[in-house]
């Protein structure tokens, strides 16, 4: 044996160490911050999304431009609603720790009626685009600006339907250690797309029609 | 109405027909003919011996990260094979294709050969073989009983298998794109490509990256979350530790293809104008994002490789890893740096002096940590007792090779050369001599050391060395004369040359390819001897090199709870620690272990997925939509299955643990 071989604990090879546990070790398997790992994944995709709207958002090939085609009336509702939905999850979550499982439920439908009704808008707004002939295929302006959005818009959706999932399922197990942990992940998602919203609602509508 | 109604037709088939089979093809028609006796016989053994149900419940349902792990490293051996097949025949296609003789292969099929070649041997080799040694290995060098979603990860698993047939299928359904592995718009638009090619290349990577993202997420979760009680970071085996920084490179990497390829779907798809040639499009913004992805995935790659030959060399050569932490802070930078040299694929781009040399200066430095690394394996060996088996002798070979290929890529760093050297034969020899000179490599030697430990006997060494040499003669027949080419002009993805005096560096490239296909075969060998000879090779000890890390402490093959009782860590080489305090291992008081259930919702899932790709490739709305809601409702279906776990028995352990001979 080389001499590299020391160890930690230099050259006492009899001094006592122990080198196993006998217990029942279970290591939390850290769903939550899988599940953040996932979030962030995702917003890489929103940055490329943010970043081929940053490149192609002024090509407008002879086309309509943002300040001409987008309506920030709509968009301040529609804002207001998303945000407010965040607010509800939250008191769902509150409800949620101290284990009222009707309230939870109760602010959890209120926020899913806050969600659709967004959704509801956004597709609004897309019907009344392809309606005056400013859809996807218009510009690469246009391409940029639905994907962008619309790929928030398909989040918020696959948000709705889980919300259902665990209404279905707080509604047969209750809160359970399992359903409480999933809560806590969909709470993370809806807040995330809050902050995927406010930087579409600055970076795409404000800037584009004050600018 | 009858069933020759064409709206019916067109919504139940799509745009697929008879003629998507190319049967007029004669090459596709023998191999079809030779994968289908191939299939059949594979498939009628198992059902001759009534393995099927063996399979099911013991391999493909099972959440178990060893047995996930090796079914990784089977999907990639077999996906090398296609892959290389796809290299002999471009080789040979260019070794005979001078003047008057047009070679063998038609321009239409030559295209589809070497975008092909690329995204199988990216995707469908390398991935697969760095994931599976990491499933297997990561979470017992952790001591630890699984990864952190088990589950996810047979799901992650058969979503790349899934991407692969997709791919597979493309060979006698339709055809593949002839675009290059990265299919650059505008060729790779509707208006130029408008068959099923490019649509079988976005579906098949998009579904296998699903599966990747996705175990990298678990495999951070695994290495933050799971760790032995007293592993700090610093005290990671440094396989952990390149793992960790492969799957943050994963982590961080995919999601930008995932969205690059979801721009070029909807170009192809739905009219929009991200990449085209009119009305705003730029197909350089899919050139940026595709190599966003592309350069660290280049790293995803390398880096395990790395960390298995920092592993061998210093098991192999009896002696602690020489400068471990300056090894960990080299793995660090180059996963950070991979992030600032993406535009060195395209230098000729036009973006200027200084845009240039930033990203020329950053790739040079890259080559700072890598060549730190190459000195710490050297001075491991220094003064070690070395012993040249299979893996060591693998290790020797990579440092020689990597180091010339690392110096060819510093020297394309260079833009004003890169500007004579782009899309070069000489750029296809470095990034094979680093590709097979370091990942492949560093993969057989994986696949070599940690053999004994998954299987419980060791590979037979005579084949071993027999295709070591073959391999590492072969890898430089098939691709110095590449850079000579390359060095004269020679440009990539020629199907035909005018210049016979080239035509006899192809010619050693060609007899290159075939010293390469006696290594493979030795390979195959080298598999079968093994298990043929299992009994004279077997392993008893679970320690067969001498090992240093907490892997080689456990029986070979680990039990499913992998350690009876956690370990506790002090010090990098833990085992080789407990080695030196004799440390015992228990035979009593055993308790019950919980487990994760084996789960068929990953088939189900991926089963699906191919489905819905396959509708969407051929525009069969009706069968993508079904096919889509089909997989919502299976997962949704999975998430009100409460009852996911159980326990090993106290005496099952006991059990296990006194039939372990040996320590």
């Amino acid at each position: 044996m080389s001499d590299m071989t020391m160890t930690a604990s230099g050259d006492g090879a009899q001094e006592a160490l122990t080198f196993h546990v006998i217990d029942d070790r279970h290591p939390e398997n850290g769903t939550l911050l899988g599940f953040w790992l996932y979030l962030m994944s995702d917003c890489l995709v929103f940055a490329c999304l943010f970043a081929t709207y940053g490149v192609l958002g002024r090509e407008y090939a002879g086309g309509p431009s943002a300040k001409e085609v987008l309506e920030l009336p709509i968009v301040a509702v529609n804002t207001t609603l998303l945000l407010l939905s965040s607010i509800t999850y939250g008191f769902a979550v509150l409800e949620m720790q101290v284990n009222r499982r009707g309230p939870m439920m109760a602010w959890l439908i209120v926020t899913w009626l806050l969600g659709a009704g967004f959704i509801t808008l956004e597709l609004t707004e897309f019907a009344h685009l392809v309606s005056i002939g400013a859809g996807p295929q218009r510009s690469a302006f246009l391409s940029s600006f639905f994907t962008l959005v619309g790929t928030h818009g398909l989040h918020v959706t696959c948000g709705l339907i889980w919300m259902i999932v665990l209404l279905v399922q707080v509604g047969k197990k209750g809160l359970t250690h399992a359903n409480k942990r999933r809560l806590m992940c969909l709470s993370m998602f809806w807040h995330f797309l809050d902050v995927v919203w406010v930087g579409v609602f600055s970076f795409v509508y404000l800037m584009g029609v004050l600018s | 109405m009858t069933f020759q109604h064409p709206d019916l037709t067109k919504l139940l088939f799509g745009r697929l027909t008879l003629d998507a089979i190319p049967y007029h093809e004669p090459i596709l028609i023998v191999t079809f003919i030779g994968v289908a006796i191939g299939a059949a016989a594979v498939l009628g053994l198992i059902t001759y011996y009534r393995k099927w149900g063996y399979l099911w419940h013991e391999w493909f349902t099972s959440v178990d990260h060893k047995k996930i792990g090796i079914m990784y490293i089977v999907l990639a051996l077999v996906m090398l094979l296609r892959g290389f097949a796809d290299a002999l025949m471009m080789r040979a296609q260019q070794a005979v294709a001078f003047g008057p003789h047009e070679g063998y292969l038609p321009a239409e099929h030559y295209d589809q050969i070497f975008t092909a070649h690329g995204t199988i041997m990216i995707f469908f080799v390398a991935m697969p073989f760095i994931t599976g040694l990491i499933n297997f290995v990561m979470p017992l060098q952790i001591g630890s009983r699984d990864v952190a979603f088990p589950f996810l990860n047979n799901f992650s698993y058969w979503m790349t298998v899934a991407g692969a047939i997709l791919v597979m299928a493309s060979l006698f359904i339709g055809s593949f794109a002839r675009t290059g592995w990265l299919a650059y718009p505008p060729l790779s638009e509707i208006a130029t490509s408008p068959d099923s090619g490019v649509d079988y290349w976005i579906w098949g990577l998009q579904i296998a990256g699903v599966g990747t993202t996705l175990s990298g997420i678990n495999m951070i979760a695994t290495i933050v979350k799971m760790r032995a009680p007293g592993m700090t970071m610093m005290k990671m085996p440094i396989f952990t530790w390149t793992a960790l920084c492969a799957n943050v490179l994963i982590v961080a990497a995919f999601p930008v293809l995932t969205a690059t390829l979801a721009l070029l779907t909807l170009d192809r798809y739905a009219g929009t104008h991200f990449f085209t040639n009119d009305l705003g499009g730029n197909y350089m913004m899919y050139v940026n994002l595709i190599w966003v992805w592309g350069h660290p995935e280049v790293y995803i790659l390398v880096l395990p490789a790395f960390g298995v030959f920092s592993e061998v060399t210093s098991t192999f050569s009896r002696k602690r890893l020489f400068g471990y932490a300056s090894m960990v802070y080299a793995t660090v930078v180059i996963t950070v740096l991979s992030y600032l040299v993406w535009l060195h694929h395209f230098f000729t781009m036009g973006s200027g002096a200084s845009v240039n040399s930033f990203f020329g200066i950053t790739t040079m430095i890259i080559s700072i940590p890598t060549g730190a690394k190459i000195f710490n394996w050297m001075f491991t060996m220094y003064r070690g007792r070395i012993v040249f088996d299979v893996p060591m002798l693998w290790v020797v070979a990579f440092i020689v090779t990597f180091a010339i290929g690392g110096m060819t890529g510093v020297l394309l760093a260079v833009p004003p050369a890169d500007f004579a050297l782009h899309n070069s034969l000489f750029l296809i020899a470095h990034f094979h001599n680093v590709i097979i000179g370091g990942v492949l490599f560093g993969m057989f030697a994986g696949v070599n050391y940690w053999f004994p430990k998954a299987f419980g006997f060791r590979l037979d060494a005579f084949w071993g060395k027999v295709s070591f040499w073959f391999w590492v003669v072969g890898f430089y027949f098939a691709f110095m004369p590449l850079y000579l080419l390359g060095l004269m002009g020679v440009t990539r993805r020629l199907r035909h040359f005018d210049d016979p005096s080239l035509q006899i560096w192809f010619e050693i490239a060609a007899f290159g390819a075939v010293l390469i296909l006696i290594g493979i075969a030795a390979m195959i060998v080298q598999i079968a001897v093994s298990i043929m000879r299992r009994d004279q090779l077997r392993d008893g000890s679970g320690d067969i090199w001498h090992g240093r890390t907490l892997e080689w402490s456990t029986s070979s093959p680990p039990p499913p709870y992998n350690f009876a009782f956690t370990p506790v860590v002090h010090d990098v080489d833990t085992w080789w620690q407990m080695k030196q305090h004799h440390w015992r291992r228990p035979v009593q008081g055993f308790l019950p272990i919980h487990m994760p259930k084996n789960t068929g919702t990953g088939v189900y899932l991926a089963v699906l997925s191919f489905i819905f790709g396959f509708a969407m490739v051929w525009y069969m709305w009706l069968l993508a939509a079904v096919s889509f809601v089909a997989v919502l409702a299976v997962g949704i279906h999975h998430t009100f299955n409460y009852n996911r776990d159980y326990y090993i028995t106290a005496d099952e352990v006991s059990r296990v643990e006194a039939a372990r001979v040996g320590a």
